[in-house]
């Protein structure tokens, strides 16, 4: 296997949390809410999910264990910015330090132990195709069903009644509302499904990108996601690219760092920060003008009476 | 069931000064139940966290030095929130104010500057804690970028920087090779208030932040145009409010505020720069901010009361081999019921049988 | 779409919808007192009522918006009970808002779909839309997203969505309040054929003039009770809003002017708006001179907005001499300071923009009066003085409130403009421009505010008031400007200019000839 195939295959690792978690996080947006609290529903996910798997031996429980708590997480949040009308901002902040603590807290007799990492699809013939080969056919589970994830997300936003009302939700609830819809249930839907994703992406962080469980593992990949979804225009298939650029900055890191460069190892462990900072400015300088975020994101809905 | 809230008329005086004691109530009934979880006595377990801090000098003592940061840093934060703009990259502020003034500090060690060295650090630490905490005010300003996303991941590289410089340029050559610099000399280290403590001068830096920040809010102009901009912005600029500026100044003001609190903690408590000096503190200031309602005397309060759950932290893990991430819970699950009991301040709630309001469509 | 019933039929059909007793509180409010309201099908019902009067509230009763708390529904001759909209609608009652139910973003299509059955696909719509198009001439491009389209054409989606539900009672709120007069008529039309279709239509208005054209029973609406029915076509315009106010209506007086220099020079303003739904301005030129007030009649989302925000300085614009107050050029003054030159602002939004509505009446004074005057000193508030403005004010401009210093949200709308007003007046501007003063305010507040606006003039003061009633400006204005798509006309004598020609105007006829003579074309 050449250095060059090794890079693509670790890059698109390590996209796969970011694309899984920014997917979820989008179909929140796209109802109008804004749920900073990714980083904590991916932690959780992470440390949940790998205790299912450690106590079952089984990487498809353990995703399971992952998905459900980032879902329990997500609830708690919806009950605070969409029940009770709470501030989406702060309420996410409540949810990210909520999230690292329980992760700290369940997590702490997991640090050590180890547990069999997912398989990879084995398809004899195609897997063993030259440079595409491992590329298309020799991913694990979890790579397919982010790539699936956000198909399904684009198909159901563009051509769907289910995405129809979402958008209409994110665009103007009070017009949702007087149209009959129950803005509220679409919105917990949402973000419930958004935690899930989330909940996915930890849980891909312990069960397949390493097979063990690390205090604060996710690394701020939570906040990545969330820059990607402003990067990709609030549109799922810009997400994959999006992932891709982050996962190529933070594998080149690592592999420059392998080089040994000469450049402290700290500044390239900096550079997807610093990346996410530029994307962040050269995408919002690009579209300054024309906005292209729903129109409702990050504002509570109550309907007057 | 469906949840349903109603806009109170008249907003509640009494509901609004009783919400933050309403939110630590509740705290304590949830805490109860997790204890429990736990196979934990629930009595001893919150006499560790809650009671105990209170009873001894030595843990008073730790109470104030842990909040002094939080309080100093909480109350730069409230007044950006105020204004409406979310600098949540306060940790990152506080690390780089700490850089800054602990660089004059290994600058100088050996040498005996004089006593300008202090006060150029304090002033070096608010300096450059404001210049970091402007990056993402100005990313916002000039490009619209979200200036919450900016302000964390500068948290990130902050962290970063700090490493590199205690492990790399500035690692104090007689230090075993541990990530550390020199013990700063007496002339970089802050006074200490009572001889033989930990309580030191910063304390009273803080106590000046709060005044002045109640002063700023309750009865200048400028307060006036934070409240005016966060909660009307449209208002705001009909009064000829430049909401653009404001986030520039409060962004400037809180990252100065997080700067110092940095330094002063290097320079007092700890006494020389290290890869961990900060437990959080400036993102526990975003409870410690909410906690006291965004108002500079009720963030004292709020400062001294979380203060109490880190040295309760500190204790619940020697005491009851509790991890100290039980800390974190605490302080998510309290911001939340701050956060849920505001709500009460606005609405009335109720519950309500579901209506058979469809969820796809008008039929 | 086939009508809903047999149009021949001749025999006196039993009411459609019968109201007995319908009641509503809102706290200790009651919004709608035992109100009864009989519909039939094949007749236009008008409900006439002041803002205020429970017009809206009656609808969401009767749309299922809100449950009664007493009363009795029935529809079809069986008791009803409404859950929700979506029941209402299922049984056959369809409703115009007044507020829009439109997503900017979206489609037609998509909106249209949006207020349809969860079967209907936004492709097999197009072909509905365009049939339902074509047989009450209400042209729509399914494809074009909502911001594109003008406000008559917005409405135009709010009609055809409720006509493919095919409606039994389709309600209409307030329909022409945002129409040109040409696009009032042309709906006229179509709403007199799905009277013809022998569907039953409430018709929501405080227009006199169109209830005595349109329909052929009206219910009249006061706090909440019913206090007249009658047919409007047998009533003047006189005896209707007397029912309606409850009191002869005293018009304000004209005082003489002595009209001097301008105050206000605008001189071929052109600007994009920074909003991209926004309007262009495009090539405006006016002049107001002390002692006079000058109207700016339009359709809402013509402009006025954009053109309040470069007259008040919340959009600056770079040709610096493009405006200029009191003689100085202002084009890149902020707001402050052209105050400082003598100007006040009153917007159209009172909560919210040209107040804060949590905060106390005090703070706002300060809003607009901390640049000039005493309320600030070294940057430290006067409390006691901002109190005493309240005061002032209060006590000149009549406001009603229940104590000293309550928020902004706590005043009735009538009150919080008197404040507003009275706020902006007590400073004593030489310039004041005021957008939509009395919009959905009753009657007396209404004539109090213009009376104050004529006293202003009388003083010396120049007065640009922006609004949508044309009745108003005719009422005080010495001369009027149209609004059209971001241009101006030039302003006329209001002595010299007839109604039906601002009317054609504000419907963007005769713009042409208009602007050849003035050289003013782009």
């Amino acid at each position: 296997m050449g250095l060059f195939e090794a890079i693509l295959l670790s890059i698109i690792t390590a996209s796969t949390p970011l694309l899984l978690a920014a997917s979820g996080e989008l179909i929140a947006e796209r109802a109008g809410v804004l749920n900073l609290g990714v980083e904590g529903m991916m932690l959780i996910g992470a440390v949940c999910g790998f205790a299912g798997a450690w106590a079952t031996g089984s990487t498809a429980i353990g995703a399971l264990c992952g998905i459900v708590a980032g879902v329990a997480l997500a609830a708690l949040f919806a009950l605070a910015a969409i029940g009770l009308a709470i501030n989406q901002v702060a309420a996410g902040l409540a949810l990210t330090i909520l999230g690292t603590g329980l992760a700290g807290l369940i997590g702490a007799p997991l640090v050590g132990e180890n547990i069999a990492a997912a398989p990879h699809l084995w398809l004899p013939g195609l897997t063993d195709l030259p440079l595409i080969g491992k590329l298309l056919f020799g991913q694990d589970a979890f790579v397919y069903l982010a790539i699936g994830l956000m198909v399904g997300i684009a198909y159901v936003l563009a051509r769907t009644r289910t995405g129809l009302i979402l958008r209409a939700v994110g665009d103007d609830p009070a017009s949702a509302h007087a149209l009959g819809y129950n803005v509220a249930a679409v919105r917990t839907l949402a973000v419930l499904f958004g935690g899930g994703c989330a909940g996915l992406a930890g849980a891909y962080l312990t069960l397949a990108y390493t097979p063990f469980y690390a205090p604060g593992m996710t690394a701020g990949r939570g906040w990545i996601a969330l820059a990607l979804v402003v990067f990709a225009s609030w549109r799922p298939g810009r997400l994959v690219a999006g992932a891709a650029l982050f996962g190529a900055v933070s594998i080149l890191q690592l592999h420059a760092q392998a080089f040994g460069l000469g450049v402290p190892s700290q500044l390239m462990s900096a550079l997807p920060y610093l990346a996410t900072v530029v994307v962040l400015v050269l995408i919002s300088r690009i579209r300054r003008g024309g906005s292209v975020a729903p129109a409702a994101l990050g504002t509570t809905f109550v309907p007057e009476r | 069931m469906a949840l349903v809230l109603e806009r109170r008329s008249e907003r509640s005086v009494a509901i609004a000064l009783a919400s933050p004691l309403l939110a630590i109530a509740l705290t304590l009934v949830t805490m109860t139940v997790v204890f429990a979880a736990l196979g934990q006595n629930p009595a001893t377990a919150l006499a560790v966290y809650f009671i105990t801090p209170l009873t001894d000098g030595y843990s008073l003592q730790e109470i104030a030095v842990k909040a002094s940061p939080l309080v100093m840093i909480a109350v730069g934060l409230a007044l950006c929130y105020r204004a409406n703009a979310w600098n949540i990259g306060a940790e990152g502020q506080l690390l780089i104010g700490a850089i800054a003034g602990s660089g004059l500090a290994v600058m100088t060690h050996g040498a005996d500057p004089g006593p300008w060295l202090l006060p150029a650090m304090l002033l070096a630490g608010a300096l450059a804690g404001a210049a970091y905490a402007l990056i993402p005010a100005l990313c916002k300003v000039k490009f619209g970028a979200s200036e919450i996303l900016v302000s964390l991941m500068l948290v990130y590289v902050a962290g970063l920087l700090l490493d590199y410089l205690v492990r790399g340029p500035w690692r104090d050559p007689a230090g075993f090779n541990f990530p550390t610099t020199a013990e700063f000399d007496s002339a970089a280290t802050l006074p200490l208030l009572i001889a033989g403590s930990r309580v030191h001068a910063g304390l009273i830096l803080t106590l000046v932040a709060v005044a002045a920040a109640a002063i700023l809010l309750g009865r200048t102009l400028k307060g006036f145009e934070i409240r005016v901009v966060g909660t009307a912005p449209r208002a705001a600029r009909f009064a000829g409010f430049n909401a653009d500026r404001l986030v520039l100044t409060t962004f400037a003001i809180s990252g100065a505020l997080a700067g110092l609190a940095g330094l002063i903690e290097v320079a007092g408590p700890i006494g020389h720069l290290q890869p961990d000096i900060s437990p959080g503190y400036g993102f526990t200031a975003i409870i410690v901010a909410f906690l006291g309602r965004l108002n500079p005397l009720g963030i004292l309060a709020s400062g001294l009361f979380v203060a109490m759950t880190f040295i309760g932290g500190e204790q619940a893990q020697i005491a009851l081999k509790l991890p100290q991430d039980m800390t974190g819970v605490i302080q998510g699950i309290l911001l939340f019921y701050v956060l849920a009991c505001d709500s009460l301040i606005l609405y009335r709630i109720r519950w309500r049988s579901l209506q058979r309001k469809a969820l796809h469509g008008p039929l | 779409m086939a009508p809903p019933s047999d149009p021949g039929q001749t025999e006196p059909s039993p009411p459609l919808f019968l109201g007995r007793g319908l009641t509503k509180r809102f706290g200790s409010f009651t919004a709608n007192d035992a109100i009864d309201l009989d519909l039939a099908g094949g007749e236009i019902h008008a409900l006439l009522g002041e803002n205020g009067a429970g017009k809206s509230t009656l609808v969401k009763l009767i749309t299922g918006l809100l449950q009664p708390d007493d009363g009795q529904m029935m529809w079809r001759g069986a008791p009803v009970a409404f859950a929700g909209p979506a029941e209402a609608r299922m049984r056959g009652i369809a409703a115009v808002s007044q507020h829009f139910a439109l997503f900017d973003n979206l489609t037609v299509a998509e909106n249209v779909a949006l207020g349809l059955d969860a079967r209907a696909s936004v492709r097999k719509l197009s072909d509905e839309l365009e049939r339902v198009a074509q047989r009450y001439g209400l042209p729509l491009d399914p494809k074009r997203e909502v911001w594109r389209l003008s406000v008559g054409e917005r409405q135009r989606i709010e009609i055809v969505r409720a006509l493919l539900q095919d409606p039994q009672l389709l309600i209409l709120d307030e329909p022409t309040a945002v129409l040109t007069p040409a696009e009032a008529d042309r709906l006229f039309e179509v709403l007199e054929q799905l009277r013809a279709d022998g569907r039953a239509l409430l018709y929501i208005s405080h227009k006199l003039e169109e209830v005595r054209r349109l329909a052929g029973t009206a219910t009249i609406l006061r706090g909440g009770r019913v206090v007249g029915r009658c047919d409007p076509r047998l009533e003047s315009t006189a005896t209707l809003a007397r029912m309606m106010v409850g009191s002869d209506v005293i018009a304000p007086k004209q005082s003489i002017h002595t009209i001097g220099e301008p105050r206000l020079s605008v001189t071929a303003l052109t600007l994009p708006p920074d909003d991209p739904h926004g309007v262009t301005l495009r090539d405006i030129t006016l002049q107001v001179r002390s002692g006079e007030i000058v109207g700016i009649a339009g359709v809402a989302g013509n402009g006025q907005d954009e053109l309040f925000a470069a007259l008040s300085g919340e959009t600056v614009i770079d040709r610096e001499e493009a405006i200029a107050i009191g003689g100085t050029a202002a084009g890149g003054l902020t707001i402050n300071q052209r105050r400082e030159l003598g100007a006040a602002f009153v917007p159209e939004q009172r909560l919210g923009h040209a107040t804060v509505p949590t905060m106390s009446l005090s703070d706002n004074a300060l809003l607009t009066g901390h640049g000039t005057g005493s309320l600030v000193r070294f940057g430290l508030v006067d409390r006691g003085a901002t109190l005493a403005l309240v005061d002032r004010v209060t006590e000149t401009f009549d406001v009603r409130k229940a104590k000293r210093d309550p928020e902004a949200a706590r005043l009735s709308g009538g009150n919080l403009q008197k404040f507003i007003v009275g706020r902006e007046i007590l400073r004593e501007p030489g310039l004041l421009i005021v957008d939509q003063p009395s919009w959905g305010l009753d009657a007396g507040a209404a004539g109090a505010i213009r009376q104050a606006l004529l006293d202003l003039s009388a003083t010396g003061a120049a007065v640009l008031v922006i609004s949508q009633d044309l009745d108003e400006l005719i009422e005080i204005a010495d001369r009027i400007a149209v609004m059209f798509h971001g241009r101006l006309s030039p302003p006329r004598p209001v002595s010299e200019i007839g109604r039906d020609q601002l009317g054609l105007l504000m419907g963007g006829s005769g713009w042409q000839t208009t602007e050849a003579r003035d050289g003013a074309g782009a």
